[in-house]
């Protein structure tokens, strides 16, 4: 793989069955989670690619999103990194170290912000390996395709943040959150400038006209995990945030 | 008692009651509190609670107060975009394009916040300018005044939403405005060759600039969530890694001072 060098998520590689915790749920409604995998012996795995990650409906599974999402991105920018496309320029390579190192941060402190707890921490402490991402519908052995690609991920983060606070019940869950939304719009604006010159707030992002002229986009939890889907070894469910 | 007839009655003496008012939360988060208002201690302690809820909040600035306080700062970067077209000094081309979509933007905020304050029953502000004194000749510190009236925008915006908490629909017009507001910044400042992202030694700058990133909270500050992000998170980081990866808020009182964007209004 090209995100060797990123230490945090290398290691082991992938196991052939990991299992999955319910995001912030209680031991009872991660029994429902793990109702497809209930032929394991051992609890604490259960089948790649049938695991399922359902995101609780609190400000715990809010989090637990915002981390998914800092570790996608904080995977992609290291995989542009550690393998950059031939036309990269010093620049761009700086650029996205810079953006590596926010992701690889956000990463870590929500980590840091959602404890140990195996119930109610992080999805993945329980994890023998982090989850891997996969960047296949993406091209990244070029310039523009990297810029493309970056381009979704950081809108998608935009619209996830916007969609996200007002579901959020703890204010300073909130402030923190929206330290980082506007540096997530940086990104945005950067990165689309990068694949398509002063696009940075294009109309396919800020409304134009109308009523909802001049603002961002949002995007629901479900639009935000149908949005992933393709880069995640596993099911995201994140019907129980429409509910906040 | 008709609930509806004492907000009518409230809108007379406070223009701002349905903005108070105007969320589910606000309601059933005020179901459990104890009534304190003795005017209305003959209606229902759901009421009495719901109003206290809505009243009882002394520490911070109503939600008309914060719209029109978003307001004026819109306002102010709108007659600065108006200016600096007029001032003919922005290269054709791509610069032009890009000032003439961010004034277009900060139009249609103007005009959504106007709106929006005029239906909650408040009384919109308007006709706030750009000081004329205070506005550059030339493209160049033009670009510096822009960055620095985008950067302000962002941590102002961040800097209320608590503010708005109690209201959904608008925390999320806020936050959609907020946004905005950062990709704006970000264009401008790789305008003017910056990063798009504030480094630690933003908050050294000399004014104008320096002003807007420092503060209460300095935007070179490396603590999030009690957890300094350059010790604590098993890999050291440095301070402007940490201190770039996060935009910290301005208050009210920060953005309004004469150091800041209160300085710049005619």
């Amino acid at each position: 793989m090209a995100d060797l060098a990123d230490t945090s998520f290398s290691g082991r590689a992938l196991h052939r069955r990991t299992f999955l915790r319910v995001a912030g749920a209680t031991a009872a409604s991660s029994a429902l989670v793990l109702a497809g995998c209930g032929k394991d012996d051992d609890p604490t795995v259960t089948d790649v690619g049938t695991g399922t990650l359902v995101f609780a409906a609190n400000d715990t599974g809010i989090l637990n999103l915002t981390y998914l999402l800092a570790q996608i991105s904080a995977s992609f920018y290291q995989k542009v990194v550690t393998t950059p496309p031939a036309d990269f320029t010093a620049a761009d390579t700086a650029a996205c170290v810079d953006m590596r190192d926010h992701e690889v941060i956000y990463r870590e402190l929500y980590k840091s912000v959602l404890g140990p707890n195996p119930q109610t921490g992080a999805y993945d402490n329980g994890l023998a390996t982090a989850l891997e991402f996969n960047f296949t519908p993406y091209t990244l052995t070029t310039r523009a395709g990297v810029y493309a690609a970056a381009r979704t991920l950081e809108d998608i983060g935009v619209g996830a943040y916007n969609g996200l606070g007002r579901r959020l019940r703890n204010g300073s869950y909130l402030r923190l959150l929206l330290k980082i939304t506007s540096v997530k719009a940086r990104h945005a604006a950067f990165v689309r400038d990068q694949a398509e010159p002063d696009s940075f707030a294009g109309s396919d992002v800020i409304t134009q006209t109308g009523n909802q002229a001049g603002l961002d986009t949002i995007k629901t939890p479900v639009e935000v995990a149908k949005s992933l889907a393709s880069l995640v070894p596993v099911v995201l469910v994140a019907d129980n945030l429409m509910l906040l | 008692m008709n609930i509806l007839r004492i907000i009518e009655q409230l809108s007379e003496v406070d223009a701002d009651v349905l903005g108070r008012f105007d969320s589910r939360r606000a309601v059933f988060k005020g179901l459990g509190s104890t009534a304190k208002k003795g005017a209305l201690a003959a209606a229902p302690v759901f009421v009495a609670s719901l109003f206290s809820k809505a009243y009882g909040q002394a520490a911070g600035p109503s939600i008309i107060e914060v719209l029109n306080y978003a307001l004026t700062l819109e306002l102010l970067e709108e007659d600065f975009y108006k200016k600096m077209t007029a001032a003919g000094k922005v290269p054709a081309g791509a610069p032009a394009g890009a000032i003439a979509l961010i004034l277009k933007h900060e139009t249609a905020h103007v005009a959504l916040l106007t709106k929006t304050i005029s239906d909650l029953k408040g009384t919109p502000v308007k006709d706030v300018k750009f000081k004329q004194s205070a506005f550059p000749a030339d493209y160049e510190t033009q670009l510096v005044v822009a960055q620095a009236l985008e950067d302000t925008g962002v941590r102002a915006y961040k800097g209320q939403a608590g503010n708005l908490m109690s209201n959904s629909a608008l925390l999320q017009v806020a936050l959609q405005i907020h946004s905005v507001e950062a990709r704006h910044a970000a264009h401008i400042r790789t305008m003017r060759g910056q990063t798009a992202w504030i480094p630690a030694s933003a908050s050294s700058l000399p004014a104008p600039l320096g002003p807007v990133y420092t503060g209460n909270i300095r935007e070179d500050n490396v603590v999030q969530s009690k957890v300094n992000i350059t010790t604590d998170l098993g890999t050291p980081y440095t301070a402007n890694e940490a201190a770039a990866s996060f935009d910290e808020i301005l208050t009210m009182a920060e953005v309004l001072d004469a150091s800041r964007a209160g300085g710049l209004v005619a």
